[in-house]
């Protein structure tokens, strides 16, 4: 069989990119899950196996598996409120009203800017101040001294209460009844901590949600829609049963690249609140980070990165998977 | 023809402010610095001497480049220069120091804490000479108290001592500031012990004071609080023993003094996981014709340059409750890696960073105390010591010295970091026993105990 010009034209046009993606992505992930198996716990590299020592060793520390619970919750919290307030302001922005161009700019200019510095400015503004104590009055800062807010019931990030099923609420006895019991411990609950991180989180993204949703907006046809109102549907309507599921694909994408964000969320954490008050604001990412390069334990840090990809790979395979099957079908 | 004539006139014009700039900005070959001694050039021939350090602002910038100014003055042939990184306290520094290290690179010499910080880090995987030379040359092993070459000498595998680095400050980190207004109008002293300090505290929280001022953002303060109650209740050889192995973890003194940590936390501000160090210290300085938020701070003696800073002049110190008559130390030093190109200049340089001259030089800027025994006496030209630096450089001459674990003198970073680990859990949730147990673990994570 002839090949081409044109296919060896291509191939050699896309070979330095293939080359670098192979070497820089999948060779060094390659590398990473080998060190995850090897005991280099100092700055001199030592490559004795110890299987799966490292992984053990990180799942049996309490703060490691206090970040995959920070990170579920993140991602849940993050990804609900991105999508909804992102849909919201897509509906809002598409009415054709004059200064669309800028109200859309306006929502979208969060995301150019880098989380670091997201994180620096929504410190300041959480900052709860000093409650009052004895004699001394309160000196709120930020938020809480914008609407006179009490800063010792509103701490924001400084707050270490974790909201879980405790005993007082009547979900309690129930789980308890069926065998659940387990998931009435503070170990699965949400942190209260984290919510203001998931506010700054959702300031950032939530314009970037808004431009995906404008897009489907804009291409779902209008026709469409007429037909329905000529039937006699109220707006509301048409839009859970005509506009909503057409937007289940952006809808989808949408998740996808806010979950892979929210998984190995780092430079937010560590500019806002550093790893929080009893680990409530704690990630994966700066476990890895300190249990790597501060501590020198290389192979640990090696197995969490690892971990990281696998949460972040259960999240997007089966995307492209569904992707993939639906361009073949078409 | 015009227009080839403006082209040339712009470029003339352009060549003379080129020229100008330059030459405006060609420092003469001796300039003043701050402190009246001249300022050197680098000689054409100079072999160049990397040192890496963090120090990138300030008082501490300001003493390094001027000791190696004096350097360079003094050696023509070398040229010392500052490679300094900024940020994290010197974690941004650390990380991009391992990875020249790693690759077979190292500066000539780099800032790094004496005693574990150096040791576990970099000269038991075998990345450092030792500089025996230099302590025996230079008599450092007696002008240097005990305790400190003690902790910045290790044994190799055949028993024999040696010494890896040369400490250019010390700072004390248990020393407890007080606002004396505030402690005069409640006839209260200094207290001596844990159980005076709890008494204190008490009385001061009843007059609406926060009694002790804690800035824990990123953990250490408190585990500086954590370590001055294990020294008041274990005493310096107890302390010492802790970190290497000779003193028990689970002991009943352990308990007990966790069990006073706990009881300490409760006289702590409410804001402290969301405050720095400094912003907690700045609690003591009162707003105009108030109270100030806070009575007393426990920190090391970089708050005096905080307080000093914000002209603050009615605060007291006093050594931590219980440890009057101990030092807890931690430096900066300087160390020879095996692979550094420049070993003879750079020992040279570190000749004079551990003379009398060299140290009286460095620390008056720094805000610390010569580890030299024999320093003390800056030249009457040259910037001197404060009241709180002769006052701890009386202390540093008599009493017993024992490493500080939060800053690298006293544990391996991933010993300090199971340390901190287990004191964020337990100021977020206090629980002793659980504190104890994974107190114990760490110390059997670092392989140190049984």
């Amino acid at each position: 069989m002839r090949i081409s010009r044109d296919r060896v034209t291509s191939l050699v046009v896309i070979a330095p990119s293939v080359l670098a993606v192979a070497i820089f992505v999948y060779g060094l992930i390659f590398w990473t899950g080998y060190i995850s198996t090897v005991k280099w716990d100092t700055l001199r590299p030592d490559y004795t196996g110890v299987g799966i020592a490292n992984y053990q060793s990180i799942f049996g520390q309490n703060r490691f598996l206090m970040d995959i619970r920070n990170t579920v919750v993140f991602t849940l919290f993050f990804i609900t409120a991105s999508l909804t307030i992102g849909l919201l302001l897509a509906n809002l922005v598409d009415r054709q009203i004059r200064g669309e161009g800028l109200f859309r700019n306006l929502f979208v200019f969060p995301m150019a800017i880098s989380f670091i510095v997201t994180g620096v400015v929504w410190k300041w503004i959480l900052s709860p101040g000093q409650a009052a104590f004895g004699t001394s009055p309160a000196t709120p800062q930020g938020i809480n001294q914008l609407f006179g807010l009490d800063p010792a019931t509103n701490r924001w990030f400084t707050d270490p209460h974790i909201d879980y099923i405790s005993p007082g609420s009547p979900a309690y006895g129930i789980l308890h009844d069926i065998g659940l019991g387990f998931i009435t411990s503070p170990n699965i609950g949400i942190p209260v901590a984290l919510l203001s991180l998931v506010l700054a989180a959702v300031w950032q993204m939530s314009g970037f949600v808004m431009v995906l949703y404008l897009a489907g907006l804009r291409a779902i046809p209008e026709e469409l829609k007429e037909a329905a109102r000529v039937d006699g549907c109220t707006e509301w309507r048409i839009f859970r049963h005509i506009v909503f599921p057409l937007l289940l694909p952006v809808t989808l994408s949408a998740m996808i690249i806010l979950g892979h964000i929210s998984l190995k969320i780092y430079d937010l954490a560590v500019a806002m609140t550093g790893s929080g008050p009893g680990f409530a604001t704690d990630t994966p990412a700066l476990f890895m980070w300190q249990t790597a390069f501060r501590d020198d334990h290389f192979g640990r840090g090696a197995a969490a990165a690892i971990v990281m990809l696998a949460l972040v790979a259960v999240v997007v395979v089966p995307y492209l998977v569904w992707t993939r099957r639906q361009e073949v079908e078409s | 023809m015009k227009i080839m004539s403006r082209r040339i006139l712009a470029v003339i014009s352009v060549a003379a402010l080129v020229a100008a700039c330059s030459s405006s900005s060609a420092t003469p070959t001796a300039s003043s610095a701050a402190s009246g001694a001249t300022t050197c050039k680098e000689a054409a021939n100079a072999t160049p001497v990397e040192a890496v350090s963090w120090w990138t602002t300030g008082g501490e910038s300001s003493g390094f480049n001027a000791i190696i100014n004096k350097f360079n003055c003094d050696n023509p042939t070398y040229w010392v220069s500052n490679s300094a990184i900024a940020g994290g306290a010197g974690s941004v520094a650390q990380a991009a120091l391992q990875s020249r290290v790693l690759a077979g690179n190292p500066p000539d010499t780099f800032q790094v804490h004496m005693g574990h910080e150096l040791l576990d880090t970099y000269v038991t995987p075998g990345y450092m000479d030792n500089i025996d030379d230099l302590y025996t040359a230079n008599g450092w092993t007696t002008q240097f108290p005990q305790g400190v070459l003690n902790i910045v000498s290790a044994k190799d595998s055949t028993g024999t001592l040696h010494y890896y680095s040369v400490p250019l400050d010390i700072h004390r980190a248990n020393v407890l500031w007080f606002n004396k207004t505030v402690f005069s109008s409640n006839n209260l002293t200094a207290p001596t012990t844990w159980a005076d300090f709890l008494t204190d505290a008490a009385a001061l929280k009843a007059k609406g004071i926060t009694p002790l001022a804690v800035g824990d953002n990123g953990i250490w303060a408190s585990g500086m609080l954590l370590e001055d109650v294990l020294l008041a209740q274990l005493g310096s050889d107890g302390f010492n023993g802790l970190w290497t192995g000779a003193t028990s973890w689970s002991s009943a003194d352990v308990t007990t003094a966790l069990n006073t940590f706990q009881q300490v936390l409760g006289f702590v501000n409410t804001d402290h996981s969301s405050l720095t160090w400094d912003q907690a210290a700045d609690y003591l300085i009162p707003a105009a014709g108030a109270q100030p938020k806070a009575a007393m701070t426990i920190m090391g003696d970089w708050a005096a340059g905080e307080f000093d800073n914000k002209g603050f002049t009615d605060y007291g110190y006093a050594a931590a409750p219980g440890t009057t008559g101990i030092y807890q130390a931690l430096a900066d030093s300087f160390g020879v890696p095996k692979a550094a190109k420049q070993k003879a200049g750079v020992k040279l340089f570190l000749t004079l960073l551990g003379s009398a001259a060299g140290q009286d030089i460095f620390n008056p800027y720094k805000g610390s105390v010569p580890a030299n025994t024999q320093a003390g006496n800056p030249p009457a030209t040259a910037k001197q010591y404060s009241t709180y630096q002769k006052w701890a450089m009386g202390e540093w001459k008599t009493d017993k010295i024992v490493p500080s674990m939060e800053h690298g003198a006293a544990a391996a970073p991933s010993w300090k970091g199971a340390v901190e680990t287990a004191v964020t859990s337990f100021v977020a949730t206090p629980d002793v026993a659980a504190l104890q147990t994974a107190l114990v673990q760490a110390c059997k994570d670092a392989t140190v105990c049984k």
